[in-house]
């Protein structure tokens, strides 16, 4: 299982909740001001009325020395009277609100497919490891509000039915020990810039315990967790565990609501309330962005310091050589794997050491491994027809006349015919997303309101917005809702014969290449780089992606692949002219001592 | 090059036309970057929000829907942009309700599953949903009612808002409270008139015929206090103001009414309103009024509208005038009416004219004649007199081709196509006429004969 903190705390908490209500339920006087019978206990042990606040004169002589003796309690009462007036729920921590979408993130890789290691082991270890760096647990002094979690930790292992939670916690690579013994000291609150009075005013509050302290943390050198660190977090154990899912996938599957994100709040228990300052925190109002969770990602990986992740190989997944393959299947392109195969071999791109991640070797950097493969396969278009707007029309003039003269053969691939079938399929696949975005549902049933006075304010017009929302439900009538497909790291199935569309797999590049000697080479000769010039180190000019500075062909097929990964073309852009630049550079250098040719020659 | 290669630039055409429609760049200059860049700055160098770029697609995506007609599309779009009432951007979060309200109005008004109870419920929470768009939901609720017959719902509900009160809310809105009172006014000012009609049918002697006009004259004082107020605020009122004198002067009212109408048509706070001053001259022509003030009145809409058909009446009370002014500008009036394209077939107009025109220059008064000619020399022959129009008009219509022609004997001479061509028809009784015409022409043609074609 995950860290099982969350469960652990709350186990306690419904514990000491049943004590205190036992001894609440013995006293069953009525109030002497409004006749309720509903008793709370103040930290003095006496009682107060929770409907109007009148303290009695009689005071509870606790039996149980095991409540009374354990502050805990106190906290808790106290937690109580102060949060009667608005909400009441658990008393819950920042970080274990993290916890709890890690979790449901991690169930819901599982059920996508991915191996319970990832959850048990990786994703568990990983946030271990992130709560001692960052000093919240699992550590001599953490840093914590009215320090209590630590606390909960300590005295919950020495209960006896969390024997197995203890297996978990004594974890070989974390230094088992000191952390988790009883910590007599009282723990440091979050150090906080600016260190400001714990404001009671109304509109600073939070349903989390430190929701206002975390908001305002700010620590040199601390990364602070949040929503879109907790997909980086299970990326990087993706990562870890070389699992079949790329980040464009992640992302695909987030945006699909396949894995909890946008809202992931939602999955919280009833009793974990969410409102003020944890809106900053919790809420989140877009889908994850492919460069944003990729820099996070590496930032997290740094911040872990994270020792050399497993070799991705060539029989791995994320290898170039497979992940193209993948691709050539879902861009409904022919055989062209050789020539990729090629390509990454000629890059060097395909080597375990450029390949693996090594968050302290090579900082700030690791291999977009999706937006590569698919920055490979731009690259052999780019051989094979040059994509000048002109070469590959003649090409396909020439493979048209072939086919018609041998239909009974092999057919030879027509980039006009493949452009038309994937122009069409990916106009109304855009069109079909772009009209499910719109359709996306951003607000869930539990508002969350940033003061209490807006509470009552945000629940009308959350059941307003249900009504009305209801009665147009009505108008739209019995349509069908498309049946949510099963999720799959494919997007088009191009095989299938009921799709209408042409499958190109089978054709042949036969007119596109000739023997030379043993080998074969693309009758192409002639290549144009998407970079003026290569610069000395890696640098940003190449970001820049001009759209009308390309020709046609190639705008349109960096736009659908990069369609298909959901990232931004000039991230593509940008991949093609790495890779080209790997390819071609001793070449353009060399030929830039002879003369100033615009086109670089090829072999 | 195969039309292949055609689609492909077409494809890049399409794509500059959007980009050269973009607010940001000029024709022949354009930046893709600039966009997202300004975009950028905007929101403050963060990122937009995907909340607020879902929900402004969403919101095209209902108005490409309503635009063709699409309501069962705009109801399923409508269902997910409901949730900008809870836009955590205070600024779009007002303004939502108002465009909810404008949207879903729009598609429950056309939409086959809708019905007036789906409507009323919409109409009912919308109008609760901030303080601002009370009144103007409340009216065109109302209005919605009223247009499905359901005219005592809608009374009911003009009641409810009248009554709504909401601090400086509602004082900011008192032309909204006004309108809401004046509609209800309309109402009363409907039963009312539907209860006329019946008793014009019943026996005057009869006992109902006395209690119930006496009933209808409580009922028209009340009626006038629910427009009054509206009709005190600048704006266009037209029905307002006619049922209001309609009521007022059948409880013999005049002066209230002729208040009412006066100060409807000469308030400079006013906008400037024709029907304002078609109204007054109705009334006071029902008044029997003096020939002078109906021509003031007239005077006035002839300087906004010169091609009323009233200014064929403004005319023949000129011509009754007898000052030499009046006189000219009877003329020039029905120079003015024909300059417009729909008169131009207008038979009265052109008897009219050629009737003046001859008493005119019977009169001596050449100069006028000339005066409004010259204006028109360049374009009227082409506009009224040219061969097609001779032949189409006499083919439609002999007296008024005999008429125009007329007129143009006199304006152009007798060369002229047109007026030769009508001479030039063989017709058993228009002979007369036309010898007359001709004998006409020949004394009062303002041209030399033979200088025009």
């Amino acid at each position: 299982m995950l860290p099982l903190m969350l469960g652990r705390v709350r186990k306690a908490r419904t514990w000491d909740l049943g004590c205190l209500q036992e001894i609440l339920k013995s006293f069953t006087e009525r109030c002497s001001q409004c006749a309720a019978v509903s008793w709370g206990l103040t930290d003095e042990g006496k009682y107060y009325c929770t409907s109007c606040h009148n303290v009695t004169d009689r005071s509870e002589e606790v039996v149980s020395t095991a409540v009374i003796t354990n502050t805990k309690i106190n906290s808790i009462s106290r937690g109580l009277r102060k949060r009667s007036k608005h909400e009441k729920g658990w008393d819950w921590y920042v970080c274990e609100g993290f916890q709890c979408i890690l979790y449901h993130q991690a169930e819901a890789l599982k059920t996508l497919g991915v191996g319970a290691e990832l959850k048990n082991e990786v994703l568990h270890n990983l946030w271990k490891r992130y709560l001692q760096k960052s000093k919240q647990a699992y550590c001599k002094n953490p840093v914590r509000t009215r320090g209590r979690k630590a606390k909960v930790l300590g005295d919950n292992l020495q209960s006896s039915d969390c024997a197995s939670e203890l297996e978990l916690l004594s974890d070989t690579t974390l230094e088992s020990g000191a952390e988790f013994q009883s910590d007599p000291q009282i723990p440091k609150p979050f150090p906080l810039v600016k260190a400001s009075p714990k404001s009671e005013a109304a509109d600073v509050c939070s349903g989390s315990v430190d929701g206002v302290e975390y908001s305002e943390w700010k620590e040199k050198g601390v990364l602070k967790m949040t929503v879109p660190r907790t997909l980086a977090l299970c990326y990087l154990s993706l990562l870890w565990q070389r699992e079949t899912i790329t980040l464009s996938d992640l992302l695909r599957f987030v945006e699909e609501d396949r894995i909890p994100y946008v809202n992931a709040f939602q999955l919280f228990p009833e009793e974990m309330k969410v409102y003020g300052r944890d809106k900053g925190i919790f809420a989140v109002e877009s889908w994850p962005d492919y460069e944003d969770i990729y820099k996070n990602m590496i930032e997290v990986a740094i911040f872990l310091d994270l020792p050399r992740f497993p070799d991705v190989t060539e029989d791995c997944y994320l290898h170039p050589n497979i992940l193209c393959m993948k691709y050539l299947l879902e861009l409904n392109l022919p055989e062209m794997h050789s020539l990729t195969c090629q390509v990454v071999k000629m890059t060097g791109i395909g080597e375990v050491d450029f390949l693996t991640f090594d968050p302290i070797a090579k900082k700030k950097r690791t291999v977009k491994y999706d937006v590569q493969a698919v920055a490979v396969i731009v690259v052999v278009l780019k051989l094979l027809f040059l994509l000048d707007d002109k070469l590959e029309w003649s090409y396909s003039s020439l493979a048209e006349a072939y086919n018609e003269e041998h239909r009974e053969d092999e057919p030879q691939f027509d980039f006009r015919k493949w452009y038309q079938v994937m122009k069409k399929t990916f106009d109304e696949k855009r069109q079909k997303w772009e009209e499910a975005r719109a359709k996306y549902s951003w607000k869930t049933k539990r508002p969350i309101y940033r003061s209490h006075i807006d509470k009552s304010v945000m629940y009308k017009r959350r059941e307003m917005v249900e009504h009305l929302q209801k009665q147009f439900s009505a108008l739209v009538g019995s349509t069908p809702v498309a049946e949510k497909k099963d999720p799959s790291s494919f997007q088009f199935n191009w095989t299938e014969g009921d799709t209408g569309s042409p499958c190109f797999h089978g054709h042949s590049l036969q007119g596109l290449l000739r023997t030379k000697g043993q080998s074969l080479i693309t009758k192409n000769s002639l290549y144009w780089l998407s970079t003026q010039k290569f610069c000395k180190s890696y640098c940003k000019h190449v970001t820049t992606y001009e759209e009308s500075n390309f020709s046609l062909s190639y705008q349109f097929i960096l736009s659908i692949f990069s369609f298909l990964l959901r990232i931004k073309t000039s991230i593509l852009h940008e991949e093609v002219s790495l890779i080209e630049k790997k390819l071609f550079e001793k070449k353009y250098n060399e030929s830039k001592k002879r003369s100033r040719p615009k086109k670089v020659r090829r072999h | 090059m195969s039309d292949f290669d055609e689609e492909l630039t077409k494809l890049a055409l399409a794509e500059d036309g959007k980009r050269e429609t973009s607010v940001f760049s000029n024709p022949g200059m354009h930046f893709p970057w600039l966009q997202e860049r300004i975009e950028t700055v905007v929101t403050g160098g963060k990122k937009k929000r995907d909340f607020a770029q879902t929900t402004s697609a969403c919101l095209s995506f209902i108005q490409e829907a309503l635009l063709k007609h699409q309501w069962q599309q705009a109801a399923e779009y409508m269902h997910s942009y409901l949730q900008t009432l809870e836009d955590s951007d205070t600024y779009k979060r007002q303004n939502a309700p108002e465009v909810i309200w404008k949207l879903g109005s729009e598609i429950l008004f056309y939409h086959p599953k809708s019905n007036v109870e789906t409507f009323n419920n919409f109409a009912d929470r919308m109008k609760n949903i901030g303080v601002l768009n009370y009144l103007k939901i409340s009216l065109q609720h109302a209005l919605y009612l009223i247009h499905h017959g359901k005219l005592e719902d809608a009374n009911r509900n003009l009641s409810d808002a009248e009554t709504w009160r909401y601090g400086e809310k509602s004082s900011s809105q008192e032309v909204l409270i006004n309108l809401v009172q004046a509609y209800k006014g309309l109402l009363q000012y409907h039963t009312w008139s539907k209860k006329k009609t019946e008793l014009s049918e019943i026996d005057k002697d009869d006992y109902a015929y006395t209690s119930e006009t006496g009933n209808s004259g409580n009922q028209s004082c009340r009626t006038s206090t629910s427009i009054c107020a509206l009709l005190k605020t600048p704006g266009v009122w037209d029905p307002f103001v006619k049922s209001y004198v309609e009521m007022l002067e059948f409880c013999e009212d005049r002066d209230g009414a002729r208040e009412i109408l006066t100060n409807y048509a000469y308030d400079e706070k006013f906008p400037s309103n024709p029907n304002a001053h078609i109204y007054l001259y109705e009334f006071l022509k029902r008044e029997k009024a003096p020939r002078a003030k109906l021509i003031s009145v007239l005077k006035i809409l002839h300087e906004i509208v010169p091609s009323h058909p009233l200014m064929l009446e403004f005319h023949t009370l000129l011509r009754k005038s007898d000052t030499e002014e009046h006189q000219k500008l009877g003329l020039s009036v029905l120079f003015e009416f024909l300059d417009f394209a729909g008169c131009t077939k207008n038979i009265t107009a052109w008897k009219y004219l050629a009737k003046c025109l001859k008493q005119t220059l019977m009169e001596g008064h050449l100069v006028w004649v000339e005066e409004e000619w010259m204006s028109r020399r360049s374009w009227w022959p082409t506009f009224h007199f040219s061969f097609f129009w001779a032949k189409s008009d006499w083919k439609a219509d002999a007296d008024l081709a005999c008429e125009k022609a007329f007129v143009v004997g006199i304006l152009l001479g007798k060369g002229c196509r047109y007026f030769r061509y009508i001479v030039k028809q063989d017709h058993e009784t228009l002979k007369k006429k036309i010898k007359r015409m001709k004998k006409c022409v020949k004394k009062y043609s303002i041209v030399n004969p033979g200088v025009c074609t």
